[in-house]
Parts: structure tokens; sequence; C-alpha cells
């Protein structure tokens, strides 16, 4: 087990920046999610944290010790590829034995690592079978068993779960969680699903075009995003943005005017911004609410009813348009006008360059943010 | 009336897709199937190309078996060469394609120049031999003596010949490295990613993963090479003409002489079938085997360990 560093990492393919500085400190035993929308740069990350790319610049350091110019071998490390990576050819055994015999390990502990990871994952019955005789999620821990015998301080794991359907993909999710929770190693897992990252993660890394755009707890980054492209990633239906101008500012609150409306939005303490430049109002669809003294105006295009909530998109008076989500049992329909209130507490404040003001939250929400589970004090057997 | 309508409409749409089918179906019944069956009742007859024929039965096949020195020579000749042709030809073709397969700079130069005998006519190859393996002017014997080496007479003596044949042939291993360079890259490369994170040797990967993962391929060329080594014949026979001493006197080559040469078409169609019927036996005693080595990914094989 052992804490990773990266700094300073820098990746280019030819003329091709893909990680154009990357600063990282995951910690001991923690699982963490590498999220991001594709070309991002995850994988690459993963890569190069795994050896198989070479870095351009910076340092990677795992335990406190420096791994950057060591082979993969010699980082101790395993790797779960998206399509498994399973030797065709061999038994599951085989399989899962191979690297270890190649590096002269004794046979009785080979075997001994192979039933330990086989009784873990619950393949014990498909060692002698090849992988072409198993289904998608069995190859998927087998994958992973082969990860497990290497006994490394550092699992890598590259989307493993997105070439499995959708109800398996929501089992192995659990399996993974428990799986970490027992083993009880640093995970990287790459993904560009954020229900996997929001679910699995003691803490996601969201990356945006080779930046590390935000790194937090999962609910961290829900309700407290850094900048407009972690408020746009994190959370489906979308956040609603809404261009807006300052009308005045406190120490912790700015006042904005929004296409004649005007609203006042608390802040947990901010450095006063430009008044002149253009800022960005954020409320996600759940919070926006129908009320008849609504700052905004509009008309509804489409309804969609998912039976325990609507989504209605609304296209605004005042040009653009915003997603609200309101109770499955809402009456409103295509083409009828709704006012839409903007609770002020749920509203979240971009500048111009499109980072956040620091939000203020009520104290339930603050706590379950903060609340820490799983990455200090992993369990162990 | 009714009837014979629906009869007839019933009927049409069999006839279409046999009608769509027939170029083929002529084609193979003309030219293949049709000459097949024909040599097979000429193996059976005393044919000269001018003059009575006659039926002997099995006496060309009885003939050839007991008698006839020079087709037992010739057998000979044609099994030596392939002995080491074949996994020559194999073993370099892989070797070949391994290289081309490292991504360096000029690689499709190099992997058409490699390709490029492959493609050129099999007359004008032998005559680029010729040239080469000659004694006195030959490009071969001329590099040689700069080393201070006296060539032997590459085409002229009879211990040198096979091999001079053997060489020019493996010129023409372009077709054979292709597919094996095609199969390399349809090899996944996280195979060796997890391979190297394993800490698994350079070697171990070529051994346990590449030529498992490319055996399929490996025992395609194995036979083609192995069914052209058996019909080995334009570059003996312009190289050498089958000498010296009858070195290099092929099997093929000792058909197409009782065909064309002695014209002894009955003979010469038995010796076709008996080669024909070697070739079969061979590539079937190896397909047989192969199930061990051959590594087939898209086939699931019931009872377990397949």
């Amino acid at each position: 087990m052992a804490g990773l560093r990266v700094s300073g990492l820098r990746k280019s393919f030819g003329a091709v920046d893909v990680l154009k500085g990357i600063d990282l400190e995951i910690p001991d035993g923690a699982f963490v999610s590498f999220l991001g929308p594709s070309g991002c740069g995850k994988s690459t990350l993963l890569r190069c944290i795994a050896g198989l790319e070479e870095l351009t610049e910076g340092r990677i350091a795992l335990g406190g010790r420096e791994i950057t110019d060591l082979p993969s071998a010699k980082r101790d490390i395993a790797m779960v590829f998206q399509n498994y990576a399973l030797y065709p050819h061999m038994t599951v055994r085989k399989n899962m034995a191979f690297g270890l015999s190649l590096n002269g390990m004794p046979a009785a502990e080979i075997a001994a690592r192979v039933k330990n990871a086989a009784e873990i994952l619950r393949i014990t019955e498909l060692l002698d079978r090849k992988p072409r005789q198993l289904s998608g999620g069995q190859r998927q821990r087998v994958a992973i068993g082969r990860a497990i015998t290497r006994q490394p301080q550092l699992f890598l794991l590259d989307e493993p779960l997105s070439n499995l359907d959708a109800s398996l993909r929501v089992t192995m999710r659990a399996e993974l969680s428990a799986l970490h929770d027992r083993l009880g190693v640093t995970m990287i897992y790459v993904t560009h699903d954020q229900i996997e990252a929001m679910t699995l993660s003691d803490l996601v890394v969201v990356l945006d075009k080779g930046h590390v755009a935000q790194v937090g707890r999962p609910l961290e980054l829900f309700h407290r995003p850094a900048n407009l492209f972690v408020a746009g990633f994190i959370g489906s239906p979308q956040m609603n943005l809404l261009p807006a101008r300052v009308a005045g500012q406190g120490a912790d609150s700015i006042a904005l005017a929004l296409n004649g409306a005007s609203l006042t939005v608390p802040t947990a303490g901010h450095h006063p911004i430009d008044p002149s430049g253009p800022v960005t109002l954020g409320i996600r669809p759940d919070r926006l609410e129908i009320a008849a003294d609504g700052q905004l105006s509009g008309t509804v295009r489409l309804a969609e009813r998912l039976g325990t909530e609507n989504h209605l998109h609304v296209d605004l008076a005042t040009g653009g348009q915003v997603v609200v989500i309101t109770d499955g049992t809402h009456p409103a329909r295509a083409r009828d006008t709704v006012r839409l209130r903007i609770p002020s507490a749920d509203a979240h404040v971009f500048d111009a360059d499109g980072r956040a003001l620091p939000r203020k939250l009520d104290a339930a929400t603050e706590a379950l943010i903060t609340e820490t589970e799983g990455p200090t004090e992993p369990a162990r057997p | 009336m009714s009837d014979a309508r629906r009869i007839s409409s019933r009927r049409r749409p069999c006839l279409v897709p046999w009608l769509f089918i027939s170029p083929w179906i002529l084609g193979f019944l003309f030219f293949t199937l049709g000459p097949m069956i024909f040599s097979l009742v000429m193996s059976l007859h005393d044919w000269p190309v001018v003059g009575e024929r006659r039926f002997v039965g099995f006496d060309n096949y009885r003939v050839m078996l007991t008698q006839d020195p020079k087709f037992w020579q010739s057998l000979g000749v044609t099994v030596k060469f392939a002995a080491i042709f074949v996994p020559l030809n194999i073993l370099l073709s892989f070797l070949l394609a391994v290289l081309l397969n490292v991504k360096v700079r000029g690689t499709a130069l190099f992997r058409t120049a490699f390709y490029l005998p492959s493609i050129i006519s099999g007359v004008a190859l032998v005559m680029i031999w010729k040239w080469i393996y000659s004694k006195d002017y030959g490009l071969l014997n001329y590099g040689l003596s700069l080393l201070g080496v006296d060539g032997p007479n590459w085409l002229g003596d009879p211990n040198w010949s096979i091999l001079a044949i053997i060489i020019a042939s493996l010129w023409g291993l372009g077709g054979t490295m292709l597919i094996l360079l095609a199969g390399l890259q349809s090899i996944p490369k996280e195979l060796y990613e997890a391979a190297r994170i394993s800490g698994v040797p350079a070697w171990a990967q070529t051994v346990y993963i590449t030529i498992p993962m490319l055996s399929p391929m490996l025992l395609f060329t194995f036979i083609t090479s192995l069914i052209s080594a058996f019909q080995q014949l334009t570059i003996a026979l312009l190289l050498t003409k089958g000498g010296p001493l009858n070195s290099t006197y092929f099997f093929a080559m000792y058909i197409y002489d009782n065909a064309f040469k002695f014209h002894d078409m009955g003979y010469a169609a038995a010796m076709s079938w008996v080669m024909f019927l070697i070739i079969l036996t061979l590539s079937m005693i190896v397909l047989k085997y192969s199930a061990a080595w051959v590594h087939y990914e898209g086939e699931v094989k019931g009872g377990g360990n397949g």
C-alpha cells in the first residue's frame, strides 16, 4: 500500500500536448477516479503512471519511492485493461500465473495466490477454462484476479466496466467497491461515467483537456464545483448556466442582475471580482422551482415525464433555455407558460474566467461533503 | 391450368439462385473438376500425345512405384528441398515480419522492398539469380572473392545446386511474410502491455504470446509452403534444368518431362495424382496435429480445454 504523487507531469505525442502539467497527491489506500470526457487525457495519465508511456516531463513517486524511470514491472503496480487483455490461448489459471512464474516465483506460492484471488472473485470453478468460454463479466473478474495475484501497491483500472452491459456494470461496481474495502490497496480508476466515479470513489480527479479541473470528494464536486467545466460535467441533467452581470457585492454575498431580474447570492466569503466582467449563474435543474413569483419566465418546449419526476425543457422569454426537474405529478405540459424561481442559496456563481465563487452551504450539506470514510482508515483483515 | 401455373411459379424462385451462381459452377466444372477427372482417366491409360490410346489400368502406378528409379530419385530431391525450404521459409518470413512490424522511419519502404520479389515474374527472378550464381562472372562469387574465398560452382556442383535453388526460392518469401505481418498486427497490443506490467521478458512475450497468437497464420503458411515446395518447377527448370547429375531434378520437373518431352501423358497424369495424394496426406497430417498448437480466437470448442 502506498500513496501516489505526480508532479509537473507533461506528455506530448509529437506536436500534440495531451497532458499539460498534472500535479496530484493520492492518499494511501484511497479509491480514486480519473473522470473526464473522451480526449481529456485520463487514460494517458493512467498509462504514464503504469509506465506504458514515457513522460515528456515530470516525476511520479509511489509510496515515497521514485518510479519515474522504472520499467512497468518494477513499479509494484497491476493494471486491468478495458478489453481485459487476457491471453486467449491460456486457461484462466495460466493467465493469472503466467507473469509470476516467469519471474521465478515458487509454484506453491503461485498456486496459493491464484487460489486466493479466485476465491475472492468467485471464479474457482472457471480456472481451467479458456477466456473464450467465459462471459464478459467473468473475463473482467479474471482480469482483476490476475491483477490481485501480483499483490501490488497500486491498482490501475482503465475503464474496466465499459465493455459490460448495464446491469452487469451495476453488479461489478458493487463488487469492485467491496474488493477495495477488502484489499485496502490504493486504486486508480479511469472512467468517463460520472455515476461510476461518484459511487465508487473516495476522491475524483476531473480532467479537462490535459489539465486537472478539480480534485475532490464526489459530493464536493457536485455541491462545490470549482469551475464551469466541473459544474457542467458533474450532474445529470446538466446544471443550467445563465449569463448575468454584477449588480453589487459584499464580503460574503454578490448581487446579480440577469435579464431584468435580480438575485443576491450568499458566498462563503470571496475576493471582490471585476464588476464590469460577465459572470455566470448556475442552478441545478432540481433546484429550480416553478412559482408564480419566480424571477424567470418561459414557455415549456418539451415535457419529459419519467414517472417519479418530470424534466421540463423551458425556453426563457429573454432567450436561452433551462431544464427544470419537477415532481412527477406536476401538471405542466408543452406550450405552458411558467415562472421559475432561483433559490439564492442553491445558486452557483462563476466569474469571467469560469472560476466558481466559494459557495456558502448549509451545515447539513457541509457535513455531508466533508464526511470522511474510506481513505483514512481502510479496513484491513 | 391453375395447378401447372402454381408449380411453375413455385419453381422459378428455385432456379434464379442457380442462374446467378452458374458462372462459378460452370467454371468449376469445366476448369477444375472436369480436368481432374479427365487426368484421372488419363492416368489409367497409356496415352501418347500422338497415336493410339490404350487402357492399362493401374499399370502406370505400378511401374512408377516398382520399376522407375527416377521417380524415387526425383521424389527424394523434392522431399529434401521441402524439408529445408519450408522451415526456413517460415522462420525467415517470421523474423522479417517481426522486424517490419517495428515502427521505424521507412517501414513502408522496407515492406515494399521485401515484397517486390513476389510480384516480379519467375523467369525474371531466375535470370537475376543465374547471374548472381554464375561461377566466373557471378555477383556472389565476386563478393566471396573479396573476402578471399574461392566460391563454388553454385549451379554446376551437385553439392551446392539444391542449396542455390533453396536460396533463390526463399527470395520469394514476401507473400508468407505479408501474411505473418498481417497476423502480427492483429494481435492486441494490450496483451504485450499486460505482459510488460507483469514483468514478462521480451523473449517470453515472443514465445508465449506472439507465436501462439500467430499460430493460425503459421499453420496456413506451413501448408501453403509445403504445397508450393512440392510443386517447385520454374526455378529449377530455368536455373539448372534439373542438373547437375539430376541433383535438382524435382518431382514436378519429372512430370513436366514425361508429359512434354517423352509425350507420355498417361504416366504424367498418374504422377500428378501421386503428387496430389502426397500433398493431401501431408496437409491432413499437419491439420490433424495442428489442434495441439494452433489457437483460434473465435472458435469455442466444447469440453473444457480445447
